[in-house]
């Protein structure tokens, strides 16, 4: 049974069809590697009458014109609201909370037919890169080379994980500013997030509304295509959600690259990168130009402030968008001492609700937009990622089709070894991510190596706008020339 | 810029969130070196750059003004902390 869980999504969904597998089969072999997996902390909330009800009923329905993830047993991450089911986004100040109602994405995915095995763990409100925010623990990588247990990578660490150790087909994700994409890479997955508007964020918490978007992690570049199809398109319940058509980013999948144009910004070449990172690169390079594709050096000259100007607004948009949680609508409310009014509810509420990481962004964001801060903070930031967009923009425009960086600056580290860091270098684990988000594009990660210790490394593609299909097919052929196959070896 | 225990005290009150007096050094200390990295965004030149409101250029979508949903106040209200009568409950705002 437990082969079953290892399945790709194209895998099981050409199985349902012949008639070989039934989805109350796939999804039993996914509930029973969740519940045998408790170590890795990547369920933390398990749905299983829900997964069994819609795997029956999928089965019922039959796979003969079968909507594209009928029948398949997805995690979904704790930050997307799903009715009835409790949706924390790993805070304990959403403790109890079971929304009203579904999120867009989730709906789509149900529509598509998809069964949901649980809620994954995240790094509270998705503010972290490592997993350990959460206030459900941390998730725990299934890759392991020594004792060490290693950081799944954040903020979707649990999905992450919950895919890398076929816990499930496929799982949702978003991204802020690298939370599904260096996630991807620690594991030996792939995920992609898409261009800003391409998702529909309503009924995802938010964390950055200028910057989140949601997409999938997957086992596979073709399943990503699959799941980013069914997550896609307009919703007028979110305003910044596109209206153009929604391309079948499947049938993008050719693998012929013959003709497009690579570029490798030399900003990215920073110091102190690890000569396995580099190595990984310069390979992933040689197997795009080998497949016929022209790799060409481009410059991103405003690449390096990336980081600060992301800093700046994630930060101001999450004190903003968190100021919802006030203990009145919904979640926890502080006890109050006699004589406490609303105000010393407020702070008492807040202060025991939000983490450590989560009260200091929010604290930061407070102060780049309070009287006399705002200009020199918010909006100088805001001029610089007009710049960094325009960098963007002069390399599509001069030809380039995407352009190849190192996903992460390094392999998963262990859980704990950041502790006594100081904040900032936690937050340099998206120095090659976050760019992406600040101009809006698609970037994807994918698998393509393995550093000395036998840990998975990745390579970030990123896109034009609305090119995801485009993307994907470059995803693609780097996947089939890098043949990344390894997998963790079972140990939880 | 270094952030003194005063402006985190007034930056913790802003953000609603309570501060207990001996934490306020280590939190000025880590909202200094935060800040200390943004700094960095000063060697920009952003002359008659326009701070980005939208990073897809476009326009919102309007609707017809027309009521879309309501009539579920038990679904309003059904994970409030405190709830009553049909309204959210709160300590007395006004003496």
């Amino acid at each position: 049974m437990s082969e079953l869980t290892k399945l790709t999504i194209s895998a099981a969904r050409d199985a349902l069809r012949k008639g070989e597998v039934t989805s109350a089969q796939l999804t039993e072999a996914c509930l029973t590697a969740i519940d045998g997996a408790d170590a890795l902390n990547a369920f933390v909330h398990k749905t299983p009458e829900i997964a069994m009800a819609q795997a029956k009923a999928a089965d019922a329905r039959g796979y003969a014109d079968a909507a594209a993830l009928s029948g398949i047993p997805l995690g979904i991450k704790d930050l997307f609201c799903t009715k009835g089911v409790p949706s924390q986004a790993a805070s304990n100040i959403l403790k109890g909370f079971k929304p009203e109602y579904e999120s867009t994405v989730t709906s789509q995915l149900f529509d598509a037919g998809a069964v949901m095995l649980g809620k994954l763990n995240m790094d509270e409100f998705a503010m972290g890169s490592s997993n350990e925010t959460s206030c459900y623990g941390d998730a725990v990588n299934p890759w392991k080379v020594d004792d060490r247990k290693l950081t799944p990578g954040g903020s979707s660490g649990g999905s992450a994980a919950a895919v890398a150790a076929d816990l499930c087909l496929g799982a949702t994700g978003t991204d802020t500013g690298g939370s599904i994409r260096q996630p991807a890479a620690f594991t030996g997955i792939t995920g992609i997030k898409p261009t800003y508007g391409r998702v529909s964020r309503w009924g995802i918490v938010a964390f950055a509304s200028s910057l989140d978007q949601a997409g999938p992690m997957t086992k596979d570049v073709r399943d990503s295509a699959i799941m980013l199809q069914a997550m896609s398109g307009h919703d007028p319940k979110d305003s910044t959600s596109a209206d153009i058509p929604v391309p079948d980013f499947e049938a993008a999948l050719t693998g012929d690259i013959r003709g497009k144009t690579i570029g490798i910004p030399k900003e990215y070449r920073l110091d102190g990168t690890p000569a396995e990172i580099e190595k990984l690169w310069n390979d992933g390079a040689a197997m795009l130009r080998d497949a016929g594709a022209k790799v060409v050096d481009i410059s991103l000259p405003h690449a390096k402030y990336a980081l600060p100007a992301y800093y700046v607004i994630a930060p101001a948009e999450a004190s903003s968008n968190l100021a919802r949680f006030d203990g009145v609508r919904f979640g926890h409310r502080a006890k109050l001492a006699a004589g406490d009014g609303i105000t010393e509810m407020y702070e008492k509420t807040r202060a025991e609700g939000f983490g450590h990481e989560v009260q200091r962004r929010v604290m930061v964001g407070t102060y780049v937009l309070s009287a006399g801060f705002y200009d020199a903070y918010y909006n100088r930031a805001r001029r610089v990622r007009a710049l960094i967009k325009r960098d963007f923009d002069q390399a599509f425009a001069a030809g380039v089709d995407a352009i190849l960086t190192p996903a992460t600056p390094s392999a998963a580290f262990g859980l704990g070894d950041m502790t006594e860091a100081d904040p900032i270098q936690m937050y340099l684990n998206d120095v090659f991510t976050v760019t992406v988000n600040l101009a809006g594009l698609p970037g994807v990660a994918v698998p393509t190596g393995m550093d000395a210790q036998g840990l998975p490394l990745g390579l970030q593609l990123i896109g034009r706008p609305w090119e995801e299909g485009d993307l994907l097919n470059i995803a693609y052929s780097l996947e089939q020339s890098a043949q990344f196959v390894a997998k963790p070896a079972k140990w939880w | 810029m270094s952030i003194d225990e005063g402006t985190a005290r007034r930056v913790a009150k802003l953000a609603r969130i309570k501060v207990e007096e001996e934490a306020l050094p280590a939190l000025a200390a880590e909202f200094s070196a935060i800040l200390g990295f943004i700094e960095q965004l000063n060697e920009v030149d952003v002359d008659g750059i326009e701070p980005m409101t939208s990073v897809t250029p476009q326009r919102l979508k309007r609707r017809e003004d027309v009521v879309t949903d309501g009539s579920q106040q038990a679904a309003v209200l059904a994970n409030a902390p405190d709830a009553r009568e049909g309204f959210f409950a709160v300590p007395k705002v006004v003496e």
